[in-house]
């Protein structure tokens, strides 16, 4: 059984993302031909067809689109924090663009730090990011995401 | 290759939460059931399919049965999107001429090594469809399920007693139905209320069961199922559905995620029909959690958007309401197997040999997973 809590395996695609992560910046691919967005990053623009991109900074604000409260039977790590909420945060930018994560009460604060029940859908929210994580396949460094001030 | 095709014979397995049996034999078991329902022998089978996630090769089962020279065999991805596309394409299969009989099954046990679901878990998970969210603790497909019930619930005002009628409708029917796994245990909406949360808003009675066993459905032409014993249960029209930008389970990266898979494959379907929504009269809907069918009753077309919660208020989908669901007990309170169980149901329908038969049912419609690439199937009774 997996002790600790997950970590992303990061490739070609994904790793700028991460990258940009722990520059403190939350970045999307934008396609260099056509200017679509595209979340979770990938290869092909699925609106023009071109492999070149652009990685477009955010302003890190966006409204919560949805959540979930998971309860046990999880992985270890996760039910020790259980309940804790999972979001959904759309961004100010473009509705369409989401990212998953979870809303904390700090960058580093535990999953369980925010009310469950006080969270609502369309609550505005800022993107903070988590100090790097080692597994010993190098630092990771994760967005998360706490209320807007 | 409209009513061109027909599932002839039935097979299942002991339903348990656990079996002794292995995932082979169980599937040995179920397919020489449906042979034998059809009246065939196994050496006339020449085509079958399966799902991708089927542990047992088509080899193993061929030989083991005594199966003729197969001249067709496919498989189908997404887990309890499946089994629908499975039928399917065994039934195209038939009608394009590639065989002449062909045999469709699922064999799953939740306590084989392959099927825990955390069994091997890396602490670094890779695909699209996990590295964005499995980090953050959306571990299961309960938590996926529950963050697009949400906002169902915000956009539509869906409700937990929506759900509840959901679990209900399946627990009646099980209870009426011998070899329901929950067949014997009423449920009560205190019961639904006071179960504890696996992942708000869903609790533990809006997921499916956790099933051991096997089904099994044969097909062949229209034409012969007409010499065969069992009423034949036509292929109307089935339809399969991938739709654009889709990502399976953790569909939150598009324009609409509360709009899935079931709408393209309600296109295809009722395109393929002579008949729409309103003359289906009794419909097994893919079930492994309680949001689905209620998404699925909206994407079939069977009420508009928004409006699949109220469609289950006063026994709605229970026999005698506006859509009998479930009639087994479904994946809920019969046997979870992704979903291949709702489809011999939707078999007996058309036979007239359900244990809460709808009276002269003649389309029959089952779907299978909505929220990832899916299927449906409409059968219609051949008289
Ligand atoms: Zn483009």
């Amino acid at each position: 059984m997996q002790e600790e809590m997950l970590l992303p395996e990061l490739d070609e695609e994904s790793a700028p993302f991460f990258d940009y992560a722990a520059a403190g910046e939350l970045r999307v691919q934008r396609c260099s031909a056509c200017g679509t967005r595209r979340v979770p990053p990938r290869p092909m623009c699925h609106a023009c067809g071109s492999t070149d991109v652009e990685w477009e900074l955010l302003s890190g604000r966006g409204r919560v689109w949805s959540f979930a409260v998971p309860h046990p039977p999880l992985l270890p790590a996760y039910a020790a924090v259980a309940p804790y909420n999972v979001v959904v945060v759309e961004a100010e930018e473009d509705p369409a663009i989401r990212f998953v994560g979870n809303l904390v009460g700090s960058a580093d604060g535990p999953l369980n730090e925010i009310d469950p029940e006080s969270i609502e859908i369309g609550e505005p929210v800022t993107v903070v990011f988590s100090s790097p994580v080692d597994d010993g396949l190098g630092p990771v460094v994760l967005p998360r995401w706490v209320r807007a001030s | 290759m409209r009513d061109q095709t027909a599932v002839v014979g039935i097979g299942t397995t002991e339903f348990a939460k656990q079996l002794e049996s292995t995932e082979r034999r169980l599937a040995l078991e179920a397919i020489a059931s449906a042979l034998a329902d059809a009246g065939l022998a196994p050496s006339e089978v020449d085509g079958m399919a399966c799902y991708s996630m089927e542990s047992t090769e088509e080899i193993d089962i061929a030989r083991n049965l005594g199966f003729g020279d197969v001249t067709y065999f496919s498989k189908v991805p997404y887990g309890g999107g499946a089994g629908c596309g499975v039928v399917g394409q065994a039934a195209m299969a038939v009608a394009a001429g590639q065989c002449s009989v062909a045999v469709a099954w699922r064999s799953r046990k939740r306590g084989a090594r392959a099927s825990r679901p955390w069994a091997g878990v890396a602490q670094r998970v890779g695909s699209d469809q996990q590295r964005w969210t499995r980090p953050y603790g959306l571990l299961r497909p309960v938590d996926e399920i529950a963050v697009l019930t949400r906002r169902y619930m915000h956009d539509y005002g869906g409700t937990r007693d929506h759900l509840a009628n959901v679990a209900l409708g399946a627990r009646h029917h099980a209870n009426n139905n011998p070899a329901a796994t929950m067949g014997h245990k009423v449920m009560t909406r205190e019961d639904y209320m006071a179960a504890r949360w696996i992942s708000e808003p869903l609790c533990l009675f809006d997921n499916c069961l956790e099933t051991d066993g096997a089904c099994a459905v044969v097909i062949t032409s229209a034409e012969r199922a007409r010499d065969l014993p069992q009423p034949p249960a036509l292929l109307h029209s089935w339809a399969q559905s991938l739709p654009a930008q889709h990502q399976t389970m953790t569909n939150f990266f598009c324009d609409d995620p509360l709009r899935g898979p079931a709408w393209a494959c309600a296109d295809k379907l009722w395109s393929l029909s002579e008949v729409g929504p309103a003359d289906v009269d009794v419909a097994q809907l893919y079930d492994a959690f309680s949001p689905l069918v209620i998404l699925s009753l909206e994407g079939y077309g069977f009420c508009q958007r928004g409006e699949g919660g109220p469609f289950t208020d006063d026994g709605g989908i229970e026999i005698g309401g506006r859509l009998p669901v479930n009639t087994s007990g479904g994946g809920m309170s019969e046997a979870y197997l992704h979903g291949f169980n709702l489809i011999v149901e939707a078999v007996r329908q058309v036979r007239g040999t359900s244990t809460n038969q709808v009276r002269d049912a003649e389309f029959s419609l089952v779907t299978s997973g909505e929220g990832v690439p899916t299927g449906a199937i409409l059968f219609r009774s051949d008289r």
